[in-house]
């Protein structure tokens, strides 16, 4: 028997620390080679970290948050020739029936392991059937008391107390008593980062957001065509018409593509347009990134998108797919409500966001026609966009998805 | 026939689903009671109360052919017989007498029974067969209680002179020469009532000792007594199957094959669970090796649907399924309630009798507590010498540190009814010295246990 010690490893180029998310372990497991022990999370990439042999855990080096330096103990495995495998609870015999006992050799008996109770675990507590009862009717843990009776048995004086004075993390069970239950949750990993740039974007930027409203009757009727004749591709959503609207309209305002350095007082305008995705993920929202759209066919960026999104909802998105964004999109699809108020993706200058679509009826100058309707929400940082460039610009990829053929006609 | 709906349909009147519809009704739980059999199930129609009817007039018979032989208490007698077939009568009233009893307790308590053959249609639909028709019946909630059946061997199935316990229970003319595949509880209860009533038993057990499934030190008294009433025991024996004039049991005893002349074959090799053959398996339940998987509020994987009794698990007895059945119906009726009872007290209506109750010395050292214990010899007690049966003890274990007790066990006549102070002892969490400080009657065979608990104690007062 020996004990192996594992280190932080070298998780990407030029890292040199990183947050730890997640124990997959805890002292006292036993653990297979290649198991999941942790989860360190560096920039915005999540690295699991194996083991690299059976045995048991013995210490581990951190807790949930911790900054760990690269090289750093992570964990000690104690390990043997052969580690006994945890006693499978899974061990379940699939046949429902049990057939009759196999024929001789030996005059079969069904195994009976122990006639009696199953065994106490040494949480049980001492009370009383009664006194069990009344406390879970009362919705008292009863783990939580001490006994006053001989041997620390809990009498019916030490529930009565606790029923009066509930001590912390007790419940009662009544759906109108009140609660004063409180659940604390570290703000770690991908979700302490979400906050970060929030609170960035909001406190440094003074967004304006522009509302308008698409008549995307005709993009519809547009988006059935080609799915009806895709063929093997994937089905196309309204998101490629958006980005590439979106390419065309930074074309005409190329101040909306841009970072802004606030820092050194200086805004940068990109040719390529790399638009970030915003996506849902488990962990929370990441931004993947399509790059250079400009170059992308419609159907290229659909595959692109449903690429990277699902990248970033399994974790295997890379480094360079969740950065360098210069313009970002948002869509929340059949959630996307009527309005929203995004956040710019810092330090972008303008972020697109998608509401969801709705059949509403429309004057025609004749009467009320039933047409595909969907709003924009847009921000903009208005430090270097003025209101009427916002408009410009959110009018002009209103008449790109209005009219989809301008989309795609050569100037 | 109309479709009949419930808010809980129990399927199988044995102690489990009865108890869980009686509570459930008097909870004014709108219930419907399935089974094919008059209401009881095993227990009060083919197992525990035919039994101990036979065990009781075969007890009755023993003592008057003792008598016959000179008793040292001054009786005589004569030529004492018995008519099996007017036995069999009796135990039969006392059945009808039960089942027309739980009948009347399910009416009173607002239930409906309906008789027939259950098959599910999914997991809150059946249909009930019977000889009027097909009934369909739509539930909220489902209890399943369908039991357990005899294990059948497939080199000695039941049929001619090959028989289960429920036919050995019924039988109305003494086999001359019983043979027992099985040396458990229920082989052992049946073979010493048949022995006593004047039958040759033969029994063989594939283990080293009798009652394998119980302490050796429980196991040895009822051994000793069955040699004395002249049963030939075969350990480490196998049965092989019936020869082929069909005439003798064949057997594997001591590595050679051997023939026993046998009128009948009992065989009692175990009890397993009936979850086939009704649609059951059909609903894909998991399962926890031959058992349906339950929770701590006996529920199954499917919402709505519970299982109690025999076809959750060991140990397989009346009394879990009837605690089971009590929970299960206040659960629905919206209390608060889980399964955290700490002991089944186990029986055995051997002779002499057999307890054990909550974790014996070894068990309790696997799961790593430290222990002491303290037994009595009923050699030692007044009451025992008086009745004329000095065997057997009473063994408590306790907890080294709290003094608090963790299991009681024993064998001695009588000693069944002494079960229930073992179990109320340790559900109570009492301690050894809760015990001993306790006034038990004298002289009665309970001081036993008061004096295991002194015992344990290190002050033993008659011993």
């Amino acid at each position: 028997m020996k004990t192996i010690e594992i280190k932080l490893p070298d998780v990407g180029e030029g890292i040199t620390q990183a947050e730890l998310v997640e124990w997959h372990v805890k002292v006292g497991d036993v653990v297979r080679e290649d198991d999941v022990l942790a989860a360190v999370m560096t920039d915005k990439a999540t690295v699991e970290i194996p083991s690299i042999c059976d045995g048991k855990v013995v210490w581990i080096g951190g807790d949930i948050g911790e900054h760990m330096p690269v090289g750093s103990p992570l964990i000690r495995i104690e390990t043997e020739a052969d580690v006994p495998a945890p006693a499978p609870e899974t061990a379940i015999v699939e046949e429902v029936a049990p057939a009759p006992p196999p024929a001789a050799p030996a005059t079969p008996r069904p195994h009976v392991p122990h006639l009696a109770s199953p065994l106490p675990d040494a949480s049980q507590v001492i009370a009383a059937p009664a006194v069990r009862a009344r406390a879970r009717e009362a919705g008292v843990d009863l783990r939580l008391l001490n006994g006053s009776g001989p041997g620390g048995r809990i009498t019916h004086e030490d529930l009565d107390n606790a029923i009066a004075t509930p001590p912390p993390g007790t419940g009662r069970s009544s759906a109108r008593a009140p609660r004063t239950d409180m659940q604390e949750e570290k703000i770690i990993g991908l979700r302490r980062k979400i906050a970060d740039r929030m609170s960035l974007a909001n406190t440094r930027i003074p967004h304006i957001t522009v509302v308008e409203e698409v008549d995307v009757t005709d993009l519809e009727a547009l988006r059935t065509k080609m799915n009806d004749n895709r063929g093997a591709r994937p089905k196309l959503t309204v998101l490629p018409f958006i980005t590439s609207a979106l390419v065309r309209a930074v074309g005409e305002l190329p101040q909306m593509n841009a970072h802004f350095d606030d820092d050194a007082g200086v805004v940068r305008r990109y040719g390529a347009v790399h638009a970030g995705i915003a996506t849902m993920t488990d962990k929370g929202l990441v931004v993947p990134v399509l790059r250079h759209v400009e170059t992308l066919s419609l159907w290229a960026t659909a595959e692109e998108i449903a690429r990277l999104s699902e990248a970033a909802r399994d974790g295997s998105a890379k480094r360079e797919e969740l950065s360098g964004s210069t313009i970002t999109i948002t869509s929340l699809g059949p959630l996307g409500a009527i309005v929203t108020t995004p956040i710019i993706n810092h330090p972008e200058v303008a972020i697109v966001g998608v509401n969801k679509m709705a059949i509403r009826p429309q004057w025609d100058g004749n009467g009320f026609v039933p047409r595909k309707m969907m709003n924009l929400s847009c921000s903009f940082d208005h430090r270097v966009i003025d209101g009427y460039d916002a408009a410009l610009f959110v009018n002009r990829l209103k008449t790109l998805l209005e009219t989809p053929a301008l989309i795609f006609v050569e100037d | 026939m109309r479709d009949l709906t419930c808010k809980l349909l129990v399927i199988g009147a044995g102690p489990g689903g009865y108890v869980c519809a009686i509570r459930a009704g008097q909870l004014g739980l709108d219930t419907i009671i399935v089974d094919a059999r008059p209401p009881g199930g095993t227990c009060l129609n083919i197992g525990c109360i035919p039994s101990k009817a036979l065990i009781h007039a075969a007890d009755e018979f023993e003592r008057l052919t003792s008598i016959a032989k000179g008793s040292p208490l001054g009786l005589s007698l004569s030529n004492p017989a018995h008519d099996l077939g007017k036995t069999i009568d009796w135990k039969d009233g006392i059945v009808a007498r039960l089942n027309h009893g739980v009948a009347g307790l399910l009416k009173k308590a607002g239930v409906r029974l309906v008789t027939g053959h259950v098959r599910f249609a999914d997991g809150k639909t059946v249909d009930v067969t019977s000889e009027a028709g097909t009934q369909r019946i739509k539930a909220e909630n489902i209890v399943v209680a369908t039991g357990s059946v005899p294990v059948e061997l497939p080199f000695l199935p039941f049929g001619g002179k090959v028989i289960s316990s429920t036919e050995a229970l019924s039988l109305r003319a003494l086999p001359k020469r019983l043979s027992i595949v099985g040396g458990g509880y229920i082989g052992l209860e049946i073979g010493t009532a048949f022995a006593k009533l004047g039958a040759k038993v033969t029994i063989i057990e594939a283990a080293d000792r009798l009652l394998p499934q119980y302490p050796s030190a429980l196991s040895k008294p009822v051994q000793k007594r069955l040699k004395d009433l002249g049963v030939t025991l075969h350990l480490d024996a196998r049965a092989l199957g019936m020869s082929d004039d069909g005439k003798a049991l064949v057997a594997q005893i001591d590595g050679a094959e051997q023939k026993i002349a046998s009128d009948k074959v009992l065989v009692t090799v175990g009890r397993r669970p009936v979850l086939t053959g009704f649609g059951l398996a059909e609903l894909g339940l998991e399962i926890a090796g031959p058992y349906l998987k339950i929770d701590d509020t006996c529920r199954t994987s499917m919402r709505g649907v519970y299982a109690i009794g025999d076809i959750t698990g060991e140990p397989m007895l009346a009394h879990r399924a009837m605690a089971q059945g009590e929970m299960v119906a206040e659960l629905l009726a919206g209390l608060p309630r889980a399964w955290d009872k700490r002991c089944i007290p186990a029986v055995c209506f051997t002779d002499p009798e057999v307890v054990s109750v909550g974790l014996t010395e070894e068990a309790a050292r696997e799961t790593g507590i430290e222990t002491i214990s303290g037994s009595f010899p009923f050699q030692a007690s007044g009451r025992a010498l008086t009745t004329e049966r000095e065997d057997g003890f009473v063994q408590v274990v306790a907890r080294k540190d709290t003094h608090m007790v963790l299991g009681v066990h024993g064998v001695g006549a009588g000693i069944a009814e002494l079960s229930s102070e073992f179990a109320l002892a340790i559900e109570m969490a009492a301690r050894l010295e809760d015990i001993a400080a306790t006034i038990h009657a004298h002289p009665t065979r309970s001081e036993a246990f008061q004096e295991a608990a002194l015992g344990a104690l290190g002050h033993a007062l008659h011993l």
